[in-house]
């Protein structure tokens, strides 16, 4: 191993039942530095963590630590932590009700405790780091960013050499966010190597010294943080080099510039419990528009908030000129709005009950508690869309959790579109689905809008974006950044206007 | 030949296998055991004679009689239990305390102030409607802890569990009124010229309520939505609170008709022992009707038709002259049985060993083919 290398992860290959996670990805870490770790969902960041960590057992490869002569093997996260690799999850997981002290050294005496020395050596380590707690006090009385420096403390004092903070600064307000950056160059200046997974891009910039990315499971290179602009950063994310992506050119896209009197759907200055600046947006009739960004931006958020599936803090909605209230998703399902959730699993599919429960599940809602289908009338639904979506199951009555992730999201659309809505919200459709489905989605879009639908469509992959929207609204770190439609419509500008800053 | 036994072989071997994932099968199985085990140590337990009382009315008696007739509280708790268990994904402990409340409120109603009225202060059915009302109230009121304030059912219901009993004692002044008018009595006992014991007229007309409620609203799927994943129950218009609230409201009335039957059996009331442990007789239904206790899908009549199985089983031990002291150890041994049988993880594992059986056969057929 080289001078200053603290550790190496060569070749690294993990498969799960019909999924390739992760393949020959390398990863090197140097004493003292930050390292970013980027990609978008499903790149196999976390995967790549969890081997690293002994959550997972790797299939192939090696990883080599400084100091032990040949390749280790990390059998579990005790293991890991044994080895100097500590991590700090996103959820931090300590227990709320002990002292900070009792926090950092629970579960790491043998025997007695000596409380007193507990306490003395935690104040000590607090001081050295410049956190403001004290050893004795309550943890969860300590602010959010105070209880992950903690975390990051515990993990220090375990003599790690190796620290990987998992999106550590999703849950912290800017303030917070420099006071843990603070930390983070101290722990560097120790000669700590961290491995810093993030989505904000500035964060990124702020901190790091390198940046390893990661795609579809692959590596895509790792490189130093001077060398590689934003533009070029989210353009090894998405996959898309910069010089092909011109020639994608939809020439449908002119259509939609000019634009109609009156919006279908108009929001002003909305906003939610879920943290997003306040946006404007609007969607005309028959259009089919998107939110674009990368994960953790926000487009989400702003589609929930419409939608009413977030608390609406303020702002107001108008559609077909008239104002409307959408505090509950059952008001925007009156107003015919439909929202396919980004979350399949926990938002969106009602896993026990039957592929027809859960197709015919909103429709029914609208309908009436005292007003249920006859069991006739539901099958004649559920078969219909089973049919008219082309749904794989043996049966409607089968359980939807035995069905694959994009039959699955076939039911989910499936009940929405039996609902007949004016305007529909489709959050990441196409996640986790395979191509020939993916297709099918995107055709069906352009059919709705054809129809005089109204469909807002998200999607992480920007060619999918593309081909089906006209307009895109563009968001960074939680707030609308720009709005692009026509001939603005390509993979450079969206990029450019996603990385900002110097691009 | 050997083809067309196979083939009848496999049959039978699936259709077994049918039967076995069916939810009623873990009830139906403990009813079967029951009756074989009663039929081997005696016949007559089976025996249903026609007899007059002393009354001199013609009344039915028997094993099985005392069965459907003492079992009629257990069902109509099993049908509420099983919509907050569903709903809410747990079990609310304190009907035993709540029923004493409502048989309280039934008396306190009928008596007035006086405890040995001469006659009734209020229609029967009056004090009826009111005794089921009171009972809904205080099961809004675990409905709402548990929907709104997030409190885990249990705990919810652990404070009117400790303190049912004292406010029922509270409500008649802790004095033990007793009904003297005869047709109270008709309720907890026989109607003259009736043979059967009303109180499985109640159960029934109960039992058909719910089933008409199930068949004409969408109390089933939303309790259903809303116990399996809360989440998209709610992105789908449902409000999982409230049906939560309405879960635990259903059980209360059901706590107030098991109330009325329990003191129009006696005409009278025990605060400290009326309904004691029902609550957990009424859980294990649940269980035994083969329910997750987690909440999520729910089978009604499996539920109904465990509480029946738990009153066999008790019935079979007091006639065995097991002491009701006792009793409870006796009843917890099926419950380990079932919790265990139940369990995800032995549930993993007897179907590995019945893979594991099953090729085996095919195995010996083929060799059996060959031959």
């Amino acid at each position: 191993m080289q001078e200053g290398i603290v550790l190496e992860m060569r070749g690294i290959c993990k498969f799960f039942p019909g999924v390739k996670a992760l393949q020959n990805v390398d990863l090197t870490l140097r004493e003292g530095e930050i390292h970013a770790l980027m990609g978008e969902n499903g790149a196999g960041k976390s995967t790549l963590i969890k081997v690293l960590t002994g959550v997972y057992q790797k299939d192939e490869g090696q990883i080599m630590l400084k100091g032990i002569p040949g390749a280790v093997s990390i059998r579990s996260p005790q293991d890991a932590q044994n080895q100097g690799i500590s991590t700090v999850y996103q959820e931090i997981s300590l227990c709320p009700n002990l002292t900070v002290a009792e926090n950092m050294y629970i579960g790491r005496g043998r025997g007695a405790v000596s409380w007193k020395k507990m306490n003395a050596d935690a104040s000590k380590l607090l001081d050295s780091l410049g956190i403001p707690a004290k050893a004795n006090q309550q943890l969860d009385s300590c602010s959010i960013a105070v209880q992950q420096m903690i975390a990051i403390a515990r993990a220090v004092d375990m003599e790690c050499k190796v620290l990987i903070l998992d999106e550590p600064t999703s849950s912290l307000d800017e303030h917070e966010v420099e006071k843990l950056f603070k930390l983070m160059r101290d722990l560097k200046a120790k000669g700590v190597a961290i491995l810093f997974v993030t989505h904000f891009l500035d964060q990124v910039y702020e901190v790091s010294d390198r940046i390893t990315v990661l795609r579809d499971g692959q590596l895509v290179g790792e490189y130093a943080v001077q060398d590689l602009p934003r533009l070029q950063l989210v353009s090894k994310m998405l996959g898309k080099e910069l010089d092909d992506l011109s020639s994608i050119k939809n020439p449908e896209d002119e259509i939609s510039a000019g634009r109609k009197d009156e919006p279908l759907l108009e929001v002003q200055q909305l906003h939610s419990t879920a943290g997003i600046k306040p946006f404007d947006f609007y969607i005309d009739k028959g259009e089919v528009n998107g939110f674009t960004g990368l994960l953790g931006s926000g487009r989400s958020e702003c589609v929930r908030a419409i939608y009413g599936a977030d608390r609406v803090l303020g702002g107001t909605v108008t559609m077909n000129g008239k104002k409307i209230r959408i505090s509950k998703p059952i008001d925007a399902m009156r107003n015919g709005i439909s929202y396919l959730p980004e979350d399949r699993k926990r938002d969106g599919i009602v896993g026990d009950l039957s592929v027809r429960e859960n197709i015919i599940l909103a429709l029914q809602v609208m309908k009436g508690f005292f007003r249920p289908f006859s069991r006739a009338q539901a099958e004649k639904f559920a078969d219909e869309y089973i049919k008219l979506l082309d749904i794989k199951t043996s049966s409607s009555d089968t359980p939807i959790k035995s069905l694959s992730g994009g039959n699955q999201q076939k039911v989910i659309l499936a009940r929405w579109l039996l609902t007949n809505p004016v305007y529909l919200i489709l959050d990441e459709p196409t996640r986790g689905i395979d191509i020939g489905t993916k297709v099918e989605i995107q055709k069906l879009v352009l059919k709705l809008a054809a129809e005089g639908k109204s469909v807002t469509f998200i999607s992480s992959e920007t060619d999918e974006m593309l081909r089906t929207c006209s307009r895109l609204v563009v968001m960074r770190d939680r707030k609308v950044v720009g709005e692009l439609s026509g001939k603005e419509l390509t993979q450079n500008n969206i990029m450019a206007t996603i990385a900002g800053g110097e691009a | 030949m050997s083809e067309k036994l196979k083939t009848t072989n496999g049959g039978v071997g699936s259709f077994l296998l049918r039967i076995v994932r069916q939810q009623i099968f873990i009830p139906i199985a403990a009813l079967l055991i029951l009756v074989l085990f009663n039929l081997i140590m005696d016949p007559s337990f089976f025996k249903i004679t026609l007899s007059t009382n002393s009354a001199g009315n013609p009344v039915f008696s028997g094993y099985l009689i005392t069965i459907l007739d003492n079992a009629s509280e257990l069902a109509i708790l099993a049908i509420g239990m099983t919509l907050v268990t569903a709903s809410s994904g747990g079990q609310d402990i304190s009907v035993g305390s709540a029923i004493a409340i409502a048989g309280s409120v039934l008396l306190r109603v009928l008596c007035g102030t006086n405890s040995r009225p001469e006659v009734l202060q209020a229609p029967i059915i009056v004090a009826f409607l009111a005794c089921c009302f009171v009972a809904m109230l205080f099961g809004g009121f675990n409905g709402i802890l548990v929907a709104y304030f997030r409190i885990q059912p249990m705990v919810a219901t652990l404070i009117l569990y400790t303190a049912g009993r004292s406010i029922a004692a509270w409500i008649n002044n802790n004095e033990l009124p007793i009904i003297s008018d005869p047709t109270f009595g008709y309720y907890g006992n026989f109607i003259p010229g009736i043979p059967v014991p009303t109180p499985i007229f109640i159960a029934l007309a109960c039992m058909i309520i719910i089933a008409l409620v199930l068949k004409f609203t969408n109390l089933g799927l939303y309790a259903q939505a809303a116990g399996i994943n809360a989440h998209s129950s709610r992105l789908n218009g449902i409000n999982p609170e409230v049906i939560k609230l309405i879960s635990y409201m259903i059980l209360g009335i059901c706590v107030g008709v098991a109330g009325f039957i329990k003191v129009t059996r006696f005409s009278t009331i025990n605060y400290s022992v009326v309904a004691k442990d029902i609550e957990m007789d009424a859980i294990l239904a649940v269980a035994l009707g083969g329910n997750a206790l987690s909440g999520g899908k729910f089978n009604m009549g499996a539920s109904i038709f465990g509480a029946y199985v738990i009153q066999f089983l008790t019935t079979t031990l007091y006639k065995l002259n097991v002491t009701s002291t006792a009793l409870p150890a006796y009843k917890a041994i099926v419950v380990i049985v079932l919790v265990v049988l139940s369990a995800p993880t032995v549930r993993a594992k007897l179907s590995v060993l019945w893979k594991k059986i099953a090729p085996k056969k095919d195995v010996k057929e083929a060799s059996a083919d060959a031959a």
